[in-house]
């Protein structure tokens, strides 16, 4: 049993690899959470034009990506594409997906943030002479942030665990170089390794998040 | 040929769609297999630990705790390849698709438990006192007085996380399932045209958009009043 899932020789020789793969992941993730971020405050701004020329088309684009799933967004991109002419690489397409499908989850919370602002701190801004662009900036947006951070600090740990799908298009993240790892020493304890890393990387965000969520749930009766 | 003719050509050429439509409606199939058995096996997993749970044993909700915080930070990925690439080593060798719904069961298990969990926390003390001291046992306190309650309140939650989770069917296809991902892809290689992949993209849009619809609307219907 140890010798197949926690083999310390093979862990000893392929432990610089996983490493690799670790650090990779990290910086994706410090990629494509502000990517998501910002596609998403795209959207909660848009969606603060009440006209429903505006309306509709961002609840169908929001529905769409919530329906789709990520890896068929991923492989469609990174497969589909080429057809076109159009040859990305692994890394671009998950920057375009994640870009896309985490934006649309991002842009629904800060959206509910933003109505979580009551319309009277809007009005009273524009009426001391500020801009509506300063009234967002200065006033509703911190609040707004700061109403639905357990959402985004939610959503990020779906981000960064998403990251794993990179390894389907070969961007050299965790989950990829555990699994070249895997076969190149036929066993499975750098696939175990990876796992153990992923669970010492997010489990402390799990375990805040869990805190903040129960008071959530029971504060709002 | 202009350019928009070549590109309907390249896309969505009829030839490759039609030959390819049997394959992607078995992969929608297996889809929905897949689907209705992790939501079913998840979501009642999820609603048992959360009841354990309240019995408020000491060790046994550390373990409860463990385990919903493991598959919670694990990503649905790692899991499905540990389980698929790893176990053999074990002397258990489950199929890919057994491998993807015992993995998004886990999933679903840990999220649905946390959620079914914050519900029957968020029930007042009271509510407990007073159904015992009119005589009801502990289960039916929990089952009649302190379950409908929370089960109302965890519905707008519990419906994204499912959609959510069962998305994550399209990751099979790394396991070898023939599902609607996995067919639409072999077919890309046979055929080296992408029309299939187009068609597995409508697949998912026909089988998630009405769910994701009918959620919309029950997040309205079941929406915490502020």
């Amino acid at each position: 049993m140890i010798e197949s899932f926690f083999n310390p020789e093979i862990i000893a020789a392929i432990w610089p690899i996983v490493l690799a793969g670790l650090l990779n992941t990290v910086l994706l993730s410090l990629i494509v959470v502000p990517l998501g971020l910002l596609g998403g405050l795209i959207l909660a701004l848009l969606a603060t034009v009440h006209h429903p020329l505006v309306r509709w088309p961002l609840m169908a684009w929001v529905d769409f990506f919530r329906a789709f799933p990520p890896l068929v967004l991923l492989v469609l991109l990174f497969a589909g594409l080429p057809f076109a002419g159009l040859e990305l690489g692994g890394f671009a397409c998950v920057a375009i997906a994640f870009f896309l499908n985490t934006g649309a989850y991002y842009g629904e919370i800060l959206r509910a943030g933003i109505d979580s602002v009551p319309a009277g701190q809007v009005e009273a801004g524009r009426s001391t002479g500020l801009s509506r662009l300063q009234a967002m900036t200065y006033i509703v947006l911190p609040q707004a942030v700061r109403n639905v951070l357990p959402d985004l600090m939610s959503n990020t740990l779906e981000v960064v665990k998403l990251t794993s799908l990179g390894s389907v298009v070969a961007v050299p993240e965790l989950l990829f170089q555990a699994r070249q790892a895997q076969s190149l020493t036929y066993n499975a304890t750098p696939i175990v390794l990876a796992a153990i890393i992923y669970f010492l990387l997010l489990w402390p965000l799990v375990r805040l998040l869990s805190r903040l969520e129960n008071r959530a749930l029971a504060g709002r009766r | 040929m202009s350019t928009w003719d070549r590109f309907v050509e390249t896309f969505f050429n009829a030839k490759v769609m039609v030959k390819y439509l049997p394959d992607i409606l078995s992969g929608m199939v297996v889809t929905i297999e897949l689907a209705v058995l992790i939501v079913l096996s998840g979501l009642f997993a999820g609603l048992v630990l959360a009841l354990l749970r309240a019995l408020a044993i000491r060790p046994l909700n550390w373990l409860i705790i463990f385990v919903v915080d493991l598959f919670r930070s694990l990503p649905p990925l790692v899991i499905i390849v540990l389980i698929y690439f790893g176990l053999p080593a074990a002397g258990v060798s489950p199929s890919g698709f057994v491998s993807t719904w015992l993995s998004l069961a886990f999933v679903l298990m840990a999220f649905s438990e946390e959620i079914f969990w914050a519900g029957i926390t968020s029930i007042p003390k009271g509510q407990w006192e007073a159904s015992r001291s009119t005589g009801l046992s502990f289960g039916q306190t929990l089952i009649n007085v302190v379950l409908p309650q929370a089960l109302r309140l965890t519905i707008p939650p519990l419906t994204n996380r499912t959609i959510a989770i069962t998305k994550g069917t399209a990751l099979g296809t790394v396991v070898a399932v023939a599902e609607i991902l996995g067919q639409a892809s072999s077919a890309v290689s046979n055929s080296y045209n992408p029309s299939p992949l187009m068609m597995g993209a409508a697949a998912y849009l026909v089988l998630f958009l009405p769910v994701v619809v009918a959620a919309r609307w029950i997040e309205t219907k079941f929406a915490w009043k502020r």
